[in-house]
């Protein structure tokens, strides 16, 4: 009876490994569901597209708009992070990253190792990082100062930033996000955040933990902000700003950003197609339906 | 040794057991196959047949070993590694740069990166524990009121009832902890962390109680109707029945439910990954603070780094540590099983 345990929990570790895997490719949607594809078309009318948590709702709405207005093409959309697709698309396991920052260079080197393929950039659309409190809590504005100094554990207190007698509860995304590498460089200039500062998969688990912490804050895409309150930020030299659409195409807002689509090489086949049809006014259309903001006219002018 | 014990339950109460049992465990089985009379080919076959199949199973623990220890180890001579992590910096506290005092750090994103495994380690020993506290006395006392005290009615209602709460995905017992049992902890415990080590470890107690309650339930029936009777004929109250002798006959089969639970429980993924709030804190005492545990760090990040990576490398070692924790603690967990048979079996 004693002697079959040691094997059983070792099958834990195992169910652990896979649970890992799964975590990763479970959001991918059904993408075959509804297809024409015959098996000989399928292997060039087929995508993958992996990547930020932050997108991965606005690329499914482009996948299911391209998907129906080229009947026959199937593409597979998935989440996990601006890490994990980058990470994906060095592997070979994904045609395109979804990434809400840019690439390093290191993911560079690597997939020019990996792959021999040059890393090409597409700007896609353009978002606002906006910093969230619970709609209970009354502040204002916070400069980006503040925000590092929260952040960094060294601000603690809600009364500090003018705000009430409460303790700061940080929340915080998982390190193969996008939005959290954006944040460490835009905010806490490449520092550390601190170690209690609670990490989550997905803008959306932020926001609900945000919505129910009176002393929370947190992070994320523009797209999600529903039952929290966004705070204006400040620049370090100047005044609040409120993360609008127009603050974000003049710039003025200090945490917008460019989502980005990255391919290895010169995209071609149904991969361009996408692509083309993603900066089209149609695809931009899009982003505006999901919540963030379409392109500058001279950005997509450029991008052609 | 032990199927002496448990054979006798099976030989002696073969009535009072039948009407109780659903499945038909194999293991009681095995001593009865062996027998005095010439063995025809065909069992030769199949107990060969056994052999090699209990063999694969050795085989593929060892292979898994192998191949997860593979990516592990290249850390100690790769110069790619080298160059981005000291190996100390893994185990050691070390004074960063911006920081005032050597502290333990998980930072895996970031310039430098900090891979510190120790508050890791700490975080899934914290969860455990707890969840280890809350369980134990839950499941055994759950499995001696059902096997020992329970009318037959309450027993048949109660008994599948805490074993499908075994068969509830984590996911589901995970996510009920994040949005239900977080809030009412924090709201009735006030605690700093809305998702902390205490809400994760509840929510692990969830999956480890039927886990106990099952085996211990198990060895409480296995315990020979005879010692029960002899206790009763010698005026024994039941309650001293049930705690000084169906209680010690049963405690190596109990621990061993003990020893698969604490298994399960610092294996288990996503319970933590959702209710723990995933923060690397490294804190010895406190169990209101968040934690990030081995398992939900190899889990969230995996899916992130390209092979070969100093992080992919950190995270294969982390695998092949729990790996190491969970069969020392197993092989530990076996010997005390069996050293406590030898006592019990030498006394009766």
């Amino acid at each position: 009876m004693t002697k079959a345990h040691p094997h059983r929990s070792v099958f834990l570790i195992l169910a652990a490994a896979l649970a890992a895997s799964s975590c990763t490719s479970g959001k991918s949607r059904e993408g075959a569901e509804g297809s024409e594809a015959t098996p000989q078309t399928r292997a060039s009318s087929t995508l993958t597209i992996k990547g930020s948590d932050t997108m991965v709702i606005l690329a499914q709405n482009w996948a299911q708009a391209f998907m129906d207005a080229n009947p026959g093409k199937v593409l597979q959309v998935s989440g996990g992070g601006s890490g994990t697709g980058l990470a994906a698309l060095i592997n070979g396991t994904a045609d395109l990253a979804n990434a809400s920052r840019p690439i390093k260079d290191k993911e560079r080197k690597q997939l020019m190792k990996r792959r021999a393929a040059e890393a090409q950039e597409f700007r896609v659309a353009l978002d606002s990082l906006a910093v969230y409190v619970p709609a209970a809590n009354k502040i204002e504005s916070l400069t980006i100062p503040q925000l590092k100094k929260i952040f960094r554990g060294q601000t603690t207190n809600w009364k500090d930033v003018g705000g009430e007698d409460r303790p700061i509860v940080l929340y915080s995304r998982e390190n193969n996000s996008g939005t959290y590498a954006y944040f460490k460089e835009h905010v806490l200039d490449n520092e550390d955040f601190a170690a209690t500062a609670q990490t989550l998969p997905g803008t959306a688990a932020v926001i609900n933990a945000v919505s129910k912490d009176v002393g929370g804050i947190g992070y994320g895409g523009i797209a999600y902000s529903e039952g929290v309150r966004t705070v204006m930020v400040a620049p370090p030299d100047g005044d609040p700003v409120e993360p609008t659409m127009e603050n974000a195409t003049s710039g003025k807002y200090p945490l917008s950003r460019f989502l980005n689509i990255y391919s290895a090489d010169e995209p071609s086949g149904i991969a361009k197609e996408y692509l083309d049809f993603v900066l089209s006014p149609k695809g931009q259309a899009v982003v505006e339906g999901v919540g963030y903001y379409p392109l500058p006219r001279e950005a997509t002018a450029a991008a052609e | 040794m032990t199927e002496q014990v448990l054979d006798a339950g099976e030989h002696h109460a073969p009535a009072a057991n039948s009407g109780r049992r659903i499945t038909v465990r194999p293991h009681r089985a095995r001593s009865g196959l062996a027998s005095s009379f010439k063995t025809p080919l065909w069992h030769r076959v199949a107990e060969r047949t056994i052999a090699v199949l209990a063999l694969a199973a050795i085989a593929a623990i060892a292979l898994i070993f192998i191949f997860i220890a593979r990516e592990a180890v290249p850390m100690f001579w790769e110069v790619e590694f080298a160059e981005e992590v000291e190996i100390r910096d893994l185990f050691f506290a070390k004074e960063w740069n911006g920081y005032d005092e050597p502290v333990f750090i998980w930072q895996p994103v970031g310039e430098p990166a900090k891979f510190n495994v120790v508050p890791l380690f700490v975080g899934s020993l914290k969860v455990t524990l707890l969840a280890m506290l809350m369980s134990v006395p839950l499941g055994i006392g759950c499995a001696m009121f059902i096997a020992l005290y329970a009318p037959r009615a309450v027993r048949e209602v109660v008994k599948p009832v805490i074993e499908l709460l075994a068969g509830i995905p984590s996911v589901v017992l995970g996510f009920f902890a994040l949005m239900v049992l977080a809030s009412w902890a924090q709201a009735t415990f006030g605690f700093h962390f809305r998702l902390n080590a205490v809400v994760a470890a509840i929510g692990l107690a969830l999956t480890i109680v039927p886990v106990i309650f099952t085996i211990a339930e198990d060895a409480i029936q296995s315990v020979p109707q005879t010692l029960n009777e002899a206790a009763l004929a010698l005026g024994a109250r039941k309650y001293q029945v049930a705690l000084r002798v169906v209680l010690p006959a049963a405690l190596p089969g109990i621990a061993a439910g003990v020893v698969l639970g604490f298994g399960r429980a610092i294996g288990e993924t996503m319970i933590v990954l959702m209710a723990s709030g995933n923060a690397a804190i490294m804190e010895l005492f406190d169990f209101t603070t968040s934690v990030r545990t081995v398992t939900a760090t190899i889990a969230a990040e995996l899916g992130e780094v390209a092979q070969g990576d100093a992080h992919w490398r950190v995270l294969f070692l982390l695998g092949v540590m729990l790996f190491a924790v969970t069969f020392v603690l197993n092989i530990v967990g076996d010997l005390a099983i069996q050293r406590l048979q030898k006592k019990l079996t030498a006394e009766s």
